[in-house]
């Protein structure tokens, strides 16, 4: 078959959110080209927040994404915090922890169960699924409901939660409507164990490579809503003029979004819950650390069609940190921390459920914005992902084209790609309005 | 809005579709984890590529469009998608007044894109976001930011029973005195577009004792005149009033005068 060229193509991709598509070239036996297309189109989030004011930032940009709004929302109101020196602690801090878990269960459990297993098991979807595994999709729409749940009591909705402000909250949520949840997170972390039992069964891809994850890392927790920036190649940055350090973007013709690598060396980078776990394996509950372990996220897992068992054991984390945040929570004094603007920039970083998301505001004194960046893990992770695709193509060029295109569409799934979150990204750094 | 409904002989064909968006409302469908198994074996899932990788051809007896009309390439695609829709229902802000992407339409966006990217040369963008309305002709609107998932269940069911969707044209003032909120703005003095916003949320922002921010655009008729006003007198100053109005319904037609008087 040598000279001969085919060209293996998927125009819409499945089960992600939002909108891309793959192209493989291919002459003879050698794979000349691995695109990951980005044709989302651009929203112009950046550009519009300039003028707005400082306390519009979180409802704002909630909206780049309906699937992670928390991470928008949070990463927002930490970053004007910042600009404005004010720091949330205590309660409010703990009930930002909370929904963020709320966030982590119900999109990781969607992507595992709806989204990412019909995969493994060859099946077009969940419903699909739950014709030969009702029981297992069943499960997993009762633990994704209560995420739902939790996003509810503490944010007042589901989809772009209503009650997070810059400085905490609007109204805080009481006692008695959080541990109402408790007997259903209980459940929940039974489900979610024997379901893992499961996942760590299934036939993964042989596929491993050295990546270079990078997550945050906190003190002492598992990183959620802060941290510093941590790779597995030695980097350890603060966020604040670190992460703009780390990471430049760039813009390419097949993509709508910009393509995130290392500054220093131009290598993509991992984000991620294969980065979070491989990073921060000591700052999980030791039982789960052995889990992680045992279902097969050997040290350094570079197979990122593991990723399924990262989700899962993300999961059950933030099942049993929700239960210890609902357990100690007495309702606060003041639902929020007055914020008083002052002229200033602000940086605020959190691991939205694909990978750490980046925000950094300019405010003027009167806390107009004048300069907005905002990084979505998917736009880092999209180099990566196709560097991957042609290291996992170029060594099944023997495929027939379906399984080959399977099997890179499968590849791309295991990132969750939020591609309706990494096209609305803009360097306006360039921009002289 | 015609009176359309679902009277197939066999399932009816379901298809969901995506403009411009944040993919919160097709999420939505996705979130009705108890009525979900349910809803798949009242229709037949045809084509909605975010939560199956089966992809039927048209046509389809219902189509819900969420996203709002920024590219030529999707001006064109949303002919073809009505060309395939027996009934077509728009979810979402975005799909019923261009969402919050339509503060586009209040500058100048070739200018901007030129200048904001490295090479504007790869972008292709409309200067506005507009309505699917503004497109094709449309069945039913689901209004919100996103969408309510009762009214989205709602509206399925009666128009597989052949019925109207029940969908309020009322203000979000009439549930939060429903639902017995204490008024935010007769009490606090919180800025509020409730008077003007059309209901079906449930009143969530006064229900968190904050303003409501009109994401489910505005109400028949609403009196803009006079809750600016209002708001006025509240020391809500003009650049925040044009604020308030121009968020993520500042495309709907009483929300974008209002935000420019």
């Amino acid at each position: 078959m040598s000279g001969k060229t085919r060209t293996i193509e998927v125009d819409t991709l499945a089960r992600v959110e939002g909108e891309g598509a793959l192209t493989l070239r291919i002459h003879g036996e050698r794979l000349l080209s691995a695109e990951f297309r980005i044709y989302e189109p651009p929203r112009f989030f950046e550009a519009f927040l300039r003028g707005r004011d400082f306390r519009e930032a979180p409802d704002v940009t909630a909206r780049i994404c309906g699937i992670c709004p928390i991470a928008y929302m949070l990463g927002a109101s930490q970053a004007m915090e910042m600009a404005c020196g004010v720091h949330v602690d205590g309660t409010l801090r703990e009930l930002r922890r909370l929904i963020y878990c709320g966030e982590w269960i119900e999109s990781h459990v969607l992507h595992m169960f709806l989204l990412h297993l019909p995969d493994f098991l060859g099946v077009p979807d969940a419903v699909a699924l739950a014709a030969t595994h009702g029981e297992l999709v069943k499960a997993a729409l009762r633990v994704k409901k209560l995420g739902n749940e939790i996003m509810r009591v503490v944010g007042g909705r589901e989809i772009h939660p209503v009650n997070l402000r810059v400085g905490g909250f609007y109204r805080a949520p009481g006692r008695t409507a959080l541990r109402a949840l408790l007997p259903e997170i209980d459940w929940s972390l039974g489900a979610m164990r024997d379901a893992l039992d499961r996942l760590a069964g299934l036939d993964f891809p042989d596929f491993n490579t050295d990546y270079e994850f990078v997550s945050l890392r906190h003190a002492d927790e598992y990183p959620i809503t802060e941290g510093r920036l941590l790779s597995s190649k030695g980097v350890d940055l603060p966020v604040a003029g670190g992460y703009d350090e780390l990471l430049t973007e760039t813009h390419v013709r097949h993509s709508t979004a910009l393509q995130s690598r290392r500054s220093d060396s131009g290598t993509p980078v991992h984000f991620g819950p294969l980065a979070r776990v491989n990073l921060n394996r000591d700052r999980l509950p030791g039982e789960l650390a052995e889990l992680a372990e045992r279902v097969g996220l050997g040290e350094m897992c570079g197979n990122p069609f593991k990723a399924i068992l990262a989700r899962g054991i993300e999961v059950l984390y933030a099942l049993q940190e929700a239960a210890r945040l609902i357990e100690h929570y007495r309702e606060p004094e003041a639902a929020a921390l007055d914020v008083t603007p002052r002229a200033g920039t602000g940086y605020g970083a959190t691991e939205a459920p694909r990978g750490i998301c980046y925000h950094r505001y300019t405010i003027d004194a009167a806390g107009l914005i004048e300069d907005a960046k905002i990084v979505a893990p998917t736009s880092v992770n999209q180099r990566q992902i196709e560097a991957d695709l042609f290291h996992f193509a170029e060594v099944r060029l023997d495929q027939d084209d379906d399984t080959l295109r399977h099997g890179c569409e499968q590849l791309i799934r295991n990132y969750d790609p939020c591609i309706s979150c990494s096209t609305h990204f803009l360097d306006l750094r360039r921009v002289r309005l | 809005m015609s009176k359309k409904h679902l009277d197939a002989p066999r399932k009816p064909r379901l298809a969901v579709f995506k403009f411009a968006s944040c993919d919160g409302c097709q999420l939505s469908l996705l979130d009705c984890e108890d009525e979900l198994l349910a809803v798949a074996d009242a229709v037949d899932i045809a084509y909605f590529p975010e939560a199956t990788s089966t992809m039927q051809p048209g046509p389809y007896e219902l189509v819900l469009v969420e996203g709002s009309i920024t590219t030529p390439h999707d001006r064109q695609r949303i002919q073809q998608i009505r060309r395939q829709a027996r009934v077509l229902v728009t979810i979402g802000a975005c799909a019923t007044s261009g969402g919050i992407q339509a503060l586009r339409n209040f500058r100048d966006v070739a200018e901007f894109a030129r200048i904001v990217y490295a090479r504007p040369e790869y972008i292709d963008t409309l200067a506005t976001s507009t309505a699917i309305a503004a497109h094709v002709r449309v069945d039913y609107e689901l209004r919100g930011c996103p969408i309510d998932k009762q009214q989205l269940l709602g509206t399925l069911a009666a128009l597989l029973h052949g019925r109207r969707p029940p969908l309020p044209r009322y203000s979000v003032c009439e549930e939060c005195k429903r639902l017995g909120h204490v008024c935010v703005m007769v009490a606090h003095g919180t800025p509020c577009l409730g008077p003007v916003t059309q209901a079906g949320c449930g009143a969530l922002c006064p229900g968190c004792s904050r303003g409501c921010y009109g994401c489910f655009g505005p109400k028949e008729e609403p009196n803009t005149a006079a809750l600016s006003a209002q708001l006025a007198t509240l020391g809500v100053d003009a650049a925040a009033r044009t604020r308030l109005y121009h968020t993520f319904n500042a495309g709907a037609d009483a929300f974008r005068k209002a935000g420019e008087a």
